[in-house]
C-alpha cells in the first residue's frame, strides 16, 4: 500500500511540475493546486499508514492499547489544506485579474519587469 | 507566564482586527497604525531586556508541556528580529501616512500591514516547525495583497511570479516538515535537533536539510532562486517595496539561521560548504544585476541579493565570529535597505519616476534629502565609520580566518561594486542637471511646505540615525550580536531552555 501511495506522491508531483512549465497562467495554478495535493499526500504516506486502528481511548481507560494510527499528520493536513485553500483562491482572482490587465494568458508575454 | 513573549504577535494581529473594524473611518485606521507599530517596538525592547537577563524565554502555548504542544521560544537573535520588527514597522506607519494612495488605504492596506508584521513576528517566535509554516503564509498572504493592492499591470506581472515561488517554495517547505516527521515523529525544534542526532540514517537527513535549504533559500532569495525578487520588488507603492526589503527576506534568513544551527549540524562539511558557495555567488550575482538596472528601486532590489549573501556567508563558516558578523549583517541590512528604499519613494514623490534617466537635481534643490542618501548609500558600500563597515569588516575578517580566500576577495568585490551602483544612483539622482525633458519639476523647485513631509522624513531621519549610531557606537550591537552568536553555537542551551533541563 505504500509502495503505491509513495507512486502516486510521485506522479502527482511530476504531473504538478509539468503544469507548471507550461505557458499559460490557469495550468500554472492548476499546478500549483496539484503540488499542494502532493505535498499533504506525500505527509499522509510517510509518517505511516496504519489501517483500522483509529486513535480513540476506550471509555473505561486512560491510554490508547497497542498501535494506533497517529492523528498527528492528518491535523497537518487538515491545517495545510485550509492554507492551500485561502492561498489557492488568491492566486485563481490574481490570475483573473492578470488576465484583464495584461490581456494575455501567455506567460512568456509577461516579461515587462524581469528586464 | 512571560507576556513579552506574546506581545509581538498579538499587538499586530489586534491591530490588525481593529482596522477591519475601523473599515469605513481611515483616520482612526492611521493613528491605530503608528500607535500599534510603537507598541510593537516597546514590546520588542521589553523582549530583548528580559532575553539579557534570562538567556531564553519560553512559552507553553495553552499549558500543554513541550514537545506536544507549540512553544514560543526567544534567544537573543528572536529578540533582535523583534526589534528590528518594530523599528521597520514604525518607519513604514509613518512613512504610509503620507504616502499610500487613498485608494490603498480604503482597500485595506492598515489591515494587511498588520497581519504581515503578525507573520513575520510569529516567524520570528515559534519554536515549532510545523508552526514555522504557517507563520510563514500568514506573511505571504498578507504580501500578496500588498504587493497587487492598486491592480496595475507590471504589480500582476510581478505577482504571479512573486505567487508561484513563494508557494512552491511553501509546498517544498511542507513536504521536508512531513519527511522530518516521518523520520523523528516531533515537530517541536528542540525535540527534533535532540532525535536527530541519534537517527541511523544521516544521509536521509542530509536530503531533508537540502530541502529546508531550498525552500529558505526561495524565501531568502539566495542564488539560484533570487528571480522572483527584482521581478516584483519595484512593482508596488514604495511604502509596501520598503516593507518587504527590510523584513521578508531577512524571514528567510533567519530561518535558515534557525535550522542549520541548531537542527542540521550532523553534516556541517557538506551543507554549510555548499552554503558558503550559494552565499558567495549570491553576492556576486546580485551586484552584477544592480549594475545592469537603471531604475532606483531595482538596482536596490537587486542589492537585497546581494546583502543576503554577506549574510549567508557569516551562517556558512559556522565559526563564532562568522555568525557575530552574520547577525550584525542583518541588524545593518534591515535598517539601510528599508531606508533606501524610502529615499527613492520621497525622490519619486518630488519628480514622479523612478527611473534614473528622469531623476536630476535634487542635491541642487535638497541637499539635505542628498546627505540622508549618503549616509545609508554609503553605509551599505561599507565605508567607515557607518554601521555597514563594521558588519562587513567581521564577515571579511571571519572569512579570512577561515582561509576562504578566494570568497573574501568576492566579498571585498562584491563591496567596491556596490560602491559603484550607489555612486550611479548619486551621479544619476543628485548630481547631474534636472533632464530638459521632464517637464513637470513643480514640486522639486517650489518652496512651497509639503504637508506630508514631515511623515515622510521622520522615518528617514530615525532610520539614518540608527545607522550612524550603529556605527558611531557598534559595541553594544556588537555585544548582542555576540550574545546571539554564541547561543546559536551552543543548540543545548536551546534544547534545555524549551524541553526543561534533563534530555529525555
Amino acid at each position: 500500500m505504500a509502495t503505491l501511495m509513495a507512486l502516486v506522491v510521485g506522479i502527482l508531483f511530476a504531473a504538478s511540475i509539468y503544469m507548471m512549465l507550461r505557458r499559460s497562467i490557469v495550468k500554472l495554478v492548476i499546478g500549483l493546486i496539484i503540488l499542494s495535493n502532493a505535498a499533504n499526500l506525500l505527509i499522509f504516506v510517510v509518517s505511516g499508514l496504519t489501517r483500522g486502528a483509529p486513535p480513540l481511548i476506550p471509555d473505561n481507560a486512560k491510554a490508547v492499547a497497542g498501535a494506533v494510527a497517529d492523528p498527528l499528520p492528518q491535523a497537518l493536513i487538515l491545517t495545510a489544506i485550509v492554507i492551500a485553500f485561502s492561498v489557492l483562491a488568491f492566486a485563481v482572482v490574481l490570475i483573473r485579474r492578470a488576465y484583464e490587465v495584461v490581456g494575455t494568458d501567455d506567460l512568456d508575454q509577461m516579461k515587462d519587469t524581469d528586464t | 507566564m512571560n507576556l513579552e513573549l506574546v506581545l509581538p504577535i498579538l499587538i499586530p494581529l489586534t491591530a490588525g482586527a481593529l482596522s477591519l473594524a475601523l473599515w469605513r473611518s481611515v483616520r482612526l485606521q492611521r493613528y491605530l497604525a503608528v500607535l500599534a507599530t510603537l507598541l510593537l517596538l516597546i514590546a520588542g525592547l521589553w523582549l530583548m531586556d528580559t532575553t539579557l537577563t534570562q538567556g531564553f524565554v519560553v512559552v507553553e502555548m495553552g499549558n500543554w508541556p513541550a514537545p506536544f504542544g507549540i512553544v514560543l521560544v526567544a534567544d537573543m537573535l528572536a529578540a533582535i528580529m523583534i526589534v528590528l520588527t518594530g523599528i521597520i514597522g514604525l518607519a513604514i506607519a509613518l512613512y504610509s501616512l503620507a504616502s499610500t494612495p487613498p485608494g490603498h488605504e480604503t482597500f485595506g492596506y492598515y489591515p494587511l500591514m498588520h497581519l504581515l508584521l503578525a507573520g513575520v513576528a510569529g516567524a520570528f517566535l515559534t519554536g515549532d516547525i510545523f508552526n514555522l509554516f504557517v507563520w510563514f503564509e500568514v506573511m505571504l498572504l498578507a504580501s500578496f495583497a500588498l504587493l497587487t493592492l492598486g491592480g496595475e499591470r507590471a504589480q500582476m506581472e510581478g505577482a504571479i511570479k512573486y505567487v508561484t515561488l513563494n508557494l512552491f517554495s511553501s509546498a517544498i517547505f511542507l513536504s521536508a516538515v512531513g519527511l522530518l516527521y516521518g523520520m523523528v515523529g516531533t515537530l517541536n525544534l528542540a525535540d527534533i535537533a535532540q532525535k536527530v542526532r541519534s537517527i541511523d540514517d544521516p544521509g536521509m537527513i542530509t536530503v531533508v536539510s537540502l530541502m529546508f535549504m531550498v525552500s529558505f533559500g526561495i524565501k531568502a532569495a539566495a542564488f539560484p532562486l533570487f528571480f522572483w525578487l527584482p521581478a516584483s520588488y519595484h512593482t508596488p507603492q514604495v511604502a509596501v517595496s520598503a516593507l518587504f526589503a527590510g523584513l521578508l527576506t531577512k524571514v528567510g534568513v533567519y530561518a535558515l539561521f534557525r535550522v542549520f544551527t541548531l537542527v542540521f549540524t550532523q553534516d556541517v562539511g557538506y551543507t554549510h560548504t555548499l552554503l558558503l558557495w550559494v552565499a558567495a555567488l549570491t553576492m556576486l550575482t546580485g551586484v552584477l544585476g544592480a549594475a545592469a538596472q537603471f531604475e532606483f528601486r531595482r538596482i536596490l532590489s537587486f542589492h537585497i541579493v546581494s546583502q543576503i549573501g554577506y549574510m549567508l556567508l557569516g551562517l556558512a563558516l559556522f565559526t563564532p565570529l562568522a555568525l557575530i558578523g552574520g547577525v550584525f549583517y542583518i541588524m545593518h541590512h534591515i535598517i539601510v535597505k528599508t531606508n533606501l528604499f524610502l529615499i527613492s519613494g520621497i525622490t519619486f514623490r518630488l519628480l514622479g519616476s523612478y527611473q534614473l534617466k528622469d531623476l536630476g537635481g535634487v542635491y541642487r534643490q535638497r541637499p539635505w534629502l542628498a546627505l540622508l542618501f549618503l549616509i545609508p548609500a554609503l553605509s551599505l558600500a561599507g565605508i567607515p565609520p557607518l554601521s555597514g563597515f563594521f558588519a562587513k569588516f567581521i564577515v571579511v575578517r571571519a572569512t579570512l580566518e577561515a582561509n576562504e580566500y578566494l570568497v573574501a576577495a568576492i566579498a571585498l568585490l562584491v563591496g567596491l561594486l556596490t560602491l559603484y551602483s550607489m555612486i550611479k544612483i548619486w551621479a544619476e539622482v543628485f548630481w547631474k542637471k534636472l533632464p530638459e525633458h521632464v517637464t513637470d519639476a513643480s514640486r522639486l523647485n517650489s518652496d512651497v511646505k509639503d504637508s506630508g513631509a514631515w511623515a515622510c522624513y521622520t522615518p528617514v531621519v530615525g532610520l539614518a540615525a540608527c545607522t550612524l549610531a550603529i556605527g558611531l557606537y557598534g559595541q553594544p550591537i556588537y555585544v548582542l550580536a555576540e550574545t546571539a552568536a554564541a547561543q546559536l553555537l551552543d543548540p543545548q542551551r536551546y534544547i534545555n531552555a524549551v524541553l526543561g533541563g534533563a534530555p529525555q
